[in-house]
């Protein structure tokens, strides 16, 4: 596989490591990884990067992962790159909040490495 | 049509859920097994000055919080198991790892619950560590009160509930 470059959206730095570790267990490699700690941050580095993989938490302080989706969609950045959402909410309602705004996979905390590979992959192949 | 729960008061308080959601969350995120025990096991096991407590709050249907709270040493061990990495005090990447610990018991615990995973909404998490704090809660309409171990790392998980719709 080439190199798959990631940001990966998450108010906790732990989970962007869990994420991370996931995502490399998943069989993603070479794994290059770009962190944001808030859709903010995520869209600043949307603006100075391309990536070919957004993961990103739903449940963040300020901008939650919704609205970071909304905007990815209306600001025109990373156009065609899978967004999957990761979130401990499980409501079919969220789910569809989620794919109505834009993201491709939807991943449930807690989670194990081999669900990261089946929401993932297929997406990457895909693109 | 309107949801309610207000007749499933059995139904949401059912600690099974409880123990499952635990055994879940530390099963997948940190590759341990918990094993329930008793307030006076785990009183026995010993009491530390330091502690950290984490909550998360719910909204909706149900309101209350999920929280959860250990020794420093046990808070360390979790976020040790959760990171890879060895902690040698209560730093913001252990904070970090308890509150989404919390986070995740608190959403495993709701999506158990017909009715409650889509009608109530989590908060994010808030962790508060130190000494001699007390954390106090008025009149729920119930309170699940559960204590866990693994390896030597104790810790207690509590639902409570406010009010429920």
């Amino acid at each position: 596989m080439s190199e798959v470059r990631t940001l990966i959206v998450d108010d906790s730095s732990v989970m962007r490591k869990i994420v991370e570790r996931a995502l490399r267990q998943a069989g993603l490699d070479p794994l290059v990884v770009f962190e944001a700690g808030s859709g903010t941050e995520g869209l600043e580095q949307l603006r100075a990067r391309q990536v070919d993989l957004i993961v990103s938490d739903i449940n963040m302080p300020l901008m939650d992962g919704l609205e970071f989706l909304r905007q990815i969609q209306a600001q025109g950045l990373a156009p065609g790159v899978p967004v999957v959402m990761i979130t401990t909410e499980s409501s079919e309602e969220q789910v569809k909040q989620a794919i109505q705004s834009g993201a491709r996979g939807y991943i449930r905390k807690p989670f194990t490495a081999e669900q990261v590979k089946q929401r993932v992959l297929p997406l990457l192949n895909a693109a | 049509m309107a949801v309610s729960l207000r007749d499933s008061v059995q139904m949401v308080s059912d600690p099974r859920n409880l123990d499952a959601s635990v055994e879940e969350v530390f099963q997948l995120m940190l590759g341990v097994d918990c094993r329930r025990e008793t307030e006076a096991e785990a009183l026995r096991a010993g009491v530390e000055l330091e502690s950290v407590t984490a909550v998360v709050g719910f909204g909706g249907l149900l309101s209350g919080a999920c929280v959860f709270r250990s020794g420093a040493q046990a808070a360390m061990k979790v976020a040790a198991h959760m990171t890879g990495m060895d902690f040698d005090e209560i730093d913001d990447t252990v904070k970090d790892g308890i509150g989404e610990i919390c986070n995740m018991l608190a959403g495993a615990w709701k999506g158990k619950v017909p009715g409650l995973a889509a009608n109530c909404g989590l908060s994010v998490p808030t962790v508060i560590s130190g000494r001699d704090y007390n954390l106090h809660v008025q009149a729920p309409e119930f309170q699940l009160h559960h204590c866990y171990c693994f390896e030597d790392a104790h810790f207690v998980v509590t639902i409570v509930c406010d009010s429920l719709q």
